[in-house]
């Protein structure tokens, strides 16, 4: 990644939509679902058909007050407002939001390196319609027509939106890393960022080194990667730095990243900015959720991200980032169910983040108590490290119990006197290197496990034959 | 009400623009009239002191009004694209938009 001049500071202030994985969509009993036949999921209150009421979605405000939690933000009374515009993406011509009295305000959001992170808001709103531009390659511009499917439109979004309190596009990549792995925990979100389940947008401006005064920021949008988020901040910031360094002003404008090309386009200029007419929902009744709700959707939060790698991390006696992994790919339960019986943590967390993480989908299935025995086997030396990889992977591919599969297999722990054989016998094969190890020569330590393990097929334990050689070269 | 915080023409011809609403000269300064004339109105309440008095949100002295997460049938699609002037692939087939989605 480039780095940006260092006579300038990037300042970044992130908008993250969350779709909310309800069953239905925010006013209506239309389904809310990804990547159905276009247009099947609508009715009268999502296409804005004359003299439909929204009714809202009880499931989608406790997802959003979860988020709220999850966020520390006062969690408040709140109210919806239409924000209007003519485009084909809502029929209604406009879109249901939080204006001025949105749901959570004021939280913060802990990145792994302890640095907290501002929450100015985090409100609810709808979705719109997907359009689809056609001729002139799908670019709005030089399109023919467009069109558009509202199986989207209406469905719960929370728009969460930080401060402009991150400093570079690493940093943000962390905030939204952390951010999503918060939002799938609440069960708020799929975290899906491909299939636009969570979107981003930046708002990014430099000044100098020192100052404490904003420039003019843009927003990037079409950032739906974390790695394109990162790149696209970072060159965004460049550009704005040569610009400001050729004597130029930064205009405030929307851009889009282009992926292909490693740099931001310029989109629709801010100053022309449309005004949107806010004015309170007259359909919709205002939202004070009692002491008593709160509490209920308090109480039924899972532990957060921060304290699951916390806990894992005690358990394996090591830093929270070395189980980072673990808790991203929600694979705490391994790692736990090891512990409970009596295995190494430690262990269990690198079995964990180098093998079974290789295949998240299949992790997902693995059985934590055959794991669990698994690790215990190769903790006590029943099974070599390279024995136990091999019998993972075919627990990850069909499952089974972890003794059936070594006993199948034939990964018998070779006992010392089968080893000392085979150690013999490649002493005997090489007495020069034999020699040298004994004239202290330690690279040689490395050459004889090898003939050992090659002898045995892997199925000798390193730790072992090292041992034997220990002794024998007394 | 003070004479700053009178309705335009400029503040009427702005709205038209937002609303897409095509006016002529005349329509404005017409609007603008009647606009003002409504919203004169508004300065009787104006003048009620409502220091203390917290901002009513809705008519009604309800809140939460819900329901459950559950799905209910949707429209059947061709009865929703019959509607339309124009569709393609099940989806509505609309004019190349000038400019980009908020």
């Amino acid at each position: 990644m480039a780095e940006s001049p260092a006579s300038w500071e990037t300042v970044v202030g992130l908008e993250v939509h969350c779709e909310l994985r309800t069953e239905t969509k925010l006013f209506c009993g239309c389904r809310n679902a990804f990547g159905e036949e276009p247009n099947t999921n609508v009715c009268p209150v999502c296409l804005g058909l004359p003299g439909s009421l929204p009714v809202l979605n009880r499931r989608a405000v406790e997802l959003a007050m979860a988020i709220g939690e999850a966020l520390h933000c006062e969690i408040r009374p709140s109210l919806f407002h239409r924000k209007n515009y003519f485009y084909p993406d809502m029929p209604k011509d406009y879109q249901v939001s939080q204006y001025d009295e949105p749901i959570n305000v004021d939280g913060w959001l802990e990145l792994p390196d302890g640095t907290r992170i501002g929450i100015v808001r985090a409100h609810m709103e709808e979705d719109t319609g997907k359009s689809t531009h056609m001729g002139g390659g799908g670019r709005i511009h030089d399109a023919a027509y467009s069109l558009v499917d509202y199986n989207r439109a209406g469905v719960p979004l929370v728009e969460i939106v930080s401060h402009p309190e991150l400093r570079s596009g690493e940093q943000a990549r962390q905030y939204v890393s952390e951010l999503r792995a918060i939002l799938v925990a609440t069960g708020a979100s799929d975290g899906k960022m491909e299939e636009g389940s969570l979107r981003v947008d930046a708002n990014v401006s430099v000044r100098p080194a020192g100052s404490d005064a904003y420039g003019t920021r843009c927003e990037v949008k079409n950032l739906n990667s974390l790695r394109s988020l990162g790149r696209a901040i970072e060159h965004e910031a460049i550009r704005q730095a040569r610009v400001w360094e050729a004597g130029d002003v930064v205009k405030q404008e929307t851009r889009h990243w282009d992926e292909a090309n490693d740099r931001t386009v310029a989109g629709r200029s801010k100053e022309e900015a449309n005004d949107y007419r806010y004015f309170p929902e007259p359909d919709l009744l205002p939202l004070a959720p009692s002491e008593e709700w709160l509490a209920r959707v308090r109480s039924s939060l899972p532990p957060m991200p921060a304290a699951r790698r916390a806990r894992l991390a005690e358990l394996a006696g090591t830093e929270p980032r070395e189980v980072a992994t673990v808790v991203d790919l929600q694979l705490d339960h391994l790692v736990l169910a090891a512990a409970d019986a009596g295995a190494d943590a430690n262990l269990a967390v690198r079995r964990v983040t180098n093998e079974v993480a290789a295949d998240p989908v299949r992790a997902r299935q693995l059985d934590a108590a055959d794991f669990a025995k698994l690790v215990l086997l190769e903790a006590k030396g029943a099974l070599t490290p390279t024995q136990a990889k091999q019998v993972l992977a075919e627990m990850l591919d069909g499952g089974g119990d972890p003794e059936a599969i070594a006993r199948d297999r034939g990964f018998e722990a070779m006992d010392l006197g089968a080893l000392t054989t085979v150690l013999d016998q490649a002493i005997a094969a090489h007495p020069d290197e034999w020699e040298r190890l004994r004239d202290g020569d330690q690279k040689l330590m490395g050459f004889f496990v090898g003939q050992v393990m090659k002898a045995t097929r892997g199925q000798a334990d390193g730790r072992a034959v090292s041992a034997l050689l220990r002794q024998r070269g007394r | 009400m003070p004479e700053r915080d009178r309705i335009t023409s400029t503040d009427v011809a702005h709205v038209a623009r937002l609303a897409c609403l095509d006016l002529t000269d005349e329509e404005v300064e017409e609007y603008t009239v009647q606009l003002r004339d409504v919203l004169e109105y508004a300065d009787v309440v104006a003048a009620l002191d409502t220091a203390g008095i917290p901002p009513t949100a809705h008519p009604l002295p309800l809140v939460n009004a819900l329901r459950e997460d559950e799905p209910r049938p949707s429209l059947d699609r061709d009865e929703v694209l019959a509607m339309a002037p124009e569709v393609e692939n099940g989806r509505f087939r609309v004019p190349r938009i000038l400019g980009e989605a908020p």
